[in-house]
Formats: structure tokens, sequence, C-alpha cells
């Protein structure tokens, strides 16, 4: 980490993917389910690299990594909270909606997944790129950045259009 | 398959936007610039009061110096744990370092409140006196906090809360000591307690907004 403080971009790309199975045991010792365990080594190598002139060559580089990513698990942890305790219970809604098991709903709901699966596919790349890491996986607009190389305002615009155009392509509005 | 085959993208991405950094210095260091603008501040207000008042009631009244050393102590301790808070990795418990200094400090002022003589050239004060003591403190602790606040702002402190707490008593602790340059009032009960509800309002205050200054850090 320290030859990647002054620049190595070889030995920055090595430590990050060493670093991957570190991130993945904080995570888990967190209590991070196994599928959004990538969620947080992605927020973690952000974090690493925004903070990256923090690491002190003198001191662990595993006990720093570590404290980044145990603190990325809980803000997981945490929205992952938020959005369970914002889902409403109605007990009469419960009872007279057909539920998944109904096989005409089930089938109807994987359709229209796959069609606005298909949709987002068939939009252009930068387009696809700001549904995927903003809408999809609720990442922030700078972490988003970060991640795809685009600016912000790229990204907003971005996201605008592709809604637009699916909108256009689902509800026909123009 | 390895660990990090699914972040190889991303990877790759975050090496290419890499660029050398200026390693962050260490937390005495910084302990040491923000000490340097305390210093500067107290440099001001001993030429413009001058050093005997402060040596005379000292002499009088030891407890006041003793009380004075305690801030000073808290006011290093709190600085250096904010920093070292700032750096990912270091243990919490450094947020315990200005106890110590705390400890005096306030056991130092309360046994001031015992005393039955008073400090030469010192009244007690009057609840109306001591509130300048409380605008003393907190108009001090402003611009402390916010220096404290940009040093911090470069780091990353992974306890937003904690270090912002460790900011207002910081800045209290050390506006406290200053105040000893220019305080006319003996460490009387209205006294002592106009300084710890201007202590509290600094520290409440940086936890309010220094948490979410420093979050987005």
């Amino acid at each position: 980490m320290a030859a990647a403080q002054a620049g190595d971009r070889r030995a920055y790309e090595q430590v990050l993917a060493e670093s991957v199975a570190l991130i993945r045991a904080a995570a888990r010792r967190k209590g991070v389910a196994h599928d959004h365990l990538d969620d947080v080594v992605q927020e973690t190598l952000i974090t690493v690299h925004r903070v990256r002139h923090t690491y002190d060559p003198g001191r662990s580089y595993d006990a720093w990594l570590t404290a980044i990513a145990s603190r990325r698990a809980i803000d997981a942890l945490r929205r992952r909270g938020r959005r369970d305790s914002r889902e409403l219970h109605d007990d009469a809604a419960l009872d007279s909606h057909s539920g998944p098991d109904d096989a005409g709903t089930a089938t109807e709901s994987l359709q229209r997944a796959r069609r606005l699966h298909a949709a987002i596919a068939a939009l252009p790349p930068g387009q696809r790129e700001a549904v995927e890491q903003l809408g999809l996986r609720e990442r922030s607009l700078s972490e988003a950045a970060e991640l795809t190389g685009r600016n912000t305002g790229a990204l907003k615009v971005n996201l605008h259009r592709a809604l637009k155009a699916l909108r256009e392509r689902f509800l026909g509005e123009p | 398959m390895s660990d990090s085959q699914p972040h190889e993208l991303l990877i790759d991405r975050l090496g290419t936007a890499l660029v050398p950094v200026r390693r962050l210095p260490s937390p005495w260091r910084r302990t040491v610039g923000w000490l340097l603008a305390v210093a500067a501040i107290g440099a001001v207000l001993l030429l413009h009061y001058g050093v005997h008042p402060m040596l005379r009631r000292w002499d009088g009244a030891p407890d006041l110096a003793w009380a004075a050393l305690g801030a000073l102590i808290t006011a290093i301790g709190a600085a250096w744990a904010a920093f070292a808070l700032g750096v990912p990795g270091r243990d919490a418990r450094w947020a315990l370092l200005p106890l110590p200094g705390a400890v005096l400090w306030i056991g130092a002022s309360g046994l001031g409140c015992l005393r039955t003589w008073l400090a030469p050239g010192t009244t007690i004060s009057t609840l109306h006196q001591s509130t300048d003591c409380l605008v003393f403190i907190v108009s001090f602790s402003i611009p402390l906090s916010a220096l404290l606040i940009v040093l911090l702002r470069r780091a990353c402190p992974l306890r937003p809360m904690l270090t912002a707490v460790l900011v207002g008593l910081a800045s209290a602790a050390a506006s406290a000591t200053l105040l000893n340059i220019c305080h006319k009032y003996d460490a009387a009960a209205t006294d002592l307690l106009t300084h710890a509800a201007a202590v509290a309002l600094v520290v409440a205050a940086n936890a309010m907004m220094g948490g979410r200054l420093l979050s987005r850090a």
C-alpha cells in the first residue's frame, strides 16, 4: 500500500485484489448476509481508494482495512434495516392479494421482470450503467461516479434519459 | 474462482484513477499544528492583558493554576484522540485519553469552590458576570472547533460522533485555558457552573453539527 500511495499502479491493484478476502471476512463477522458481501466489498474498495492517504506504513495494513470494511458492513446492515422497517404490513391487503403462490401472478411478474431486464440491457451503455448503479444497486451519486469513472452530472443526465426511454417503452408516453 | 474476480473491473478502474497522494501527518504533528493556533491566540491575549495579573491570581490560589493545567492537558489529550480516531484501525479507547486531564481540571475547580479565602484581585462573580465566561468559552471554541474539523475532514473519522465530541471537548478545554489570562473571577460555584454549561454547550453543538460534517468526509 505504501507503494500505491506513491502512485505504483501494479502494487495498488495487487493489494486491492488481495484485500477482497479480508473485507469479506470482516463483513461476515459483522453479520452481513452472503449475497450482500460483494456490495460491501465494492463500497470498501471505493472508500479505501478515497482515504488511501490515511494509511500509515508504520502500522498494520490489515487493521486499517478491517476497520474500514467493518464500518461499511455496519452501514450496509443499517441501510437494509431501514429498508425493511419502511415496508408496510396491511393484513387486509395481504388477504386480498393473490400472493406469490398464485401461478398466474408469478408468471406475470416473472415476465414483467424479464421484459424490464431486456429493456435495461437494450439501453445505451452509459444509460444502462446509470440505472444499474443508481437505481438497482442504490448507490449514491458520488459512489457511482467513482465506480464508473463518469462525473455525477453525466450520471444524472444518463439516469434521466434512461428512465424516459423506459417510460416510453412501457407506458407509451412520449 | 478467486474472491477478487467479480471485482476486477472496479479494481482496474481504481487503478486507472490512481494518483500519488500526500500521506496524512501523524496525529502528534497535527495536534501540534492545532496547538500552535491556540498558542497564537494565547499570545495575543497575554500581550493585551499581561502575564502578571494571572500569575498573581495563581499565586494566591494555586488550585486555579491546577485547574488551568488540567484544562490544558484535557485539550491536548482530546485533540490528539480526535486526530488518532481519524485514522482507521486506531483503538476507540484512545477517546478516554482526555479523562485524567479532565479529572484534574474538574477536581481543582471544584476544590476552588470549597475555599473560603479569595484569590487576590478577584471577586466572586454574580450570575450576570459569569455569563461573560460563557460567551468567552463559546466564542473562542467556535474557531478552534472549526479548525479541528477542517483538519479532520482530510482524515477518515470512522466514528464521526465520538470524534466530534472530542473536537468539542478539545476546543472548550483550550478556551477555558485561555480564559485564565483574563479571568477576573474566582472559582466560585456560579462561575464553575457557567464553565460547565459552556463546555457542555460546545460539546453538544459539535456532536450535533460536527458529526454530520465529519461523516461526509
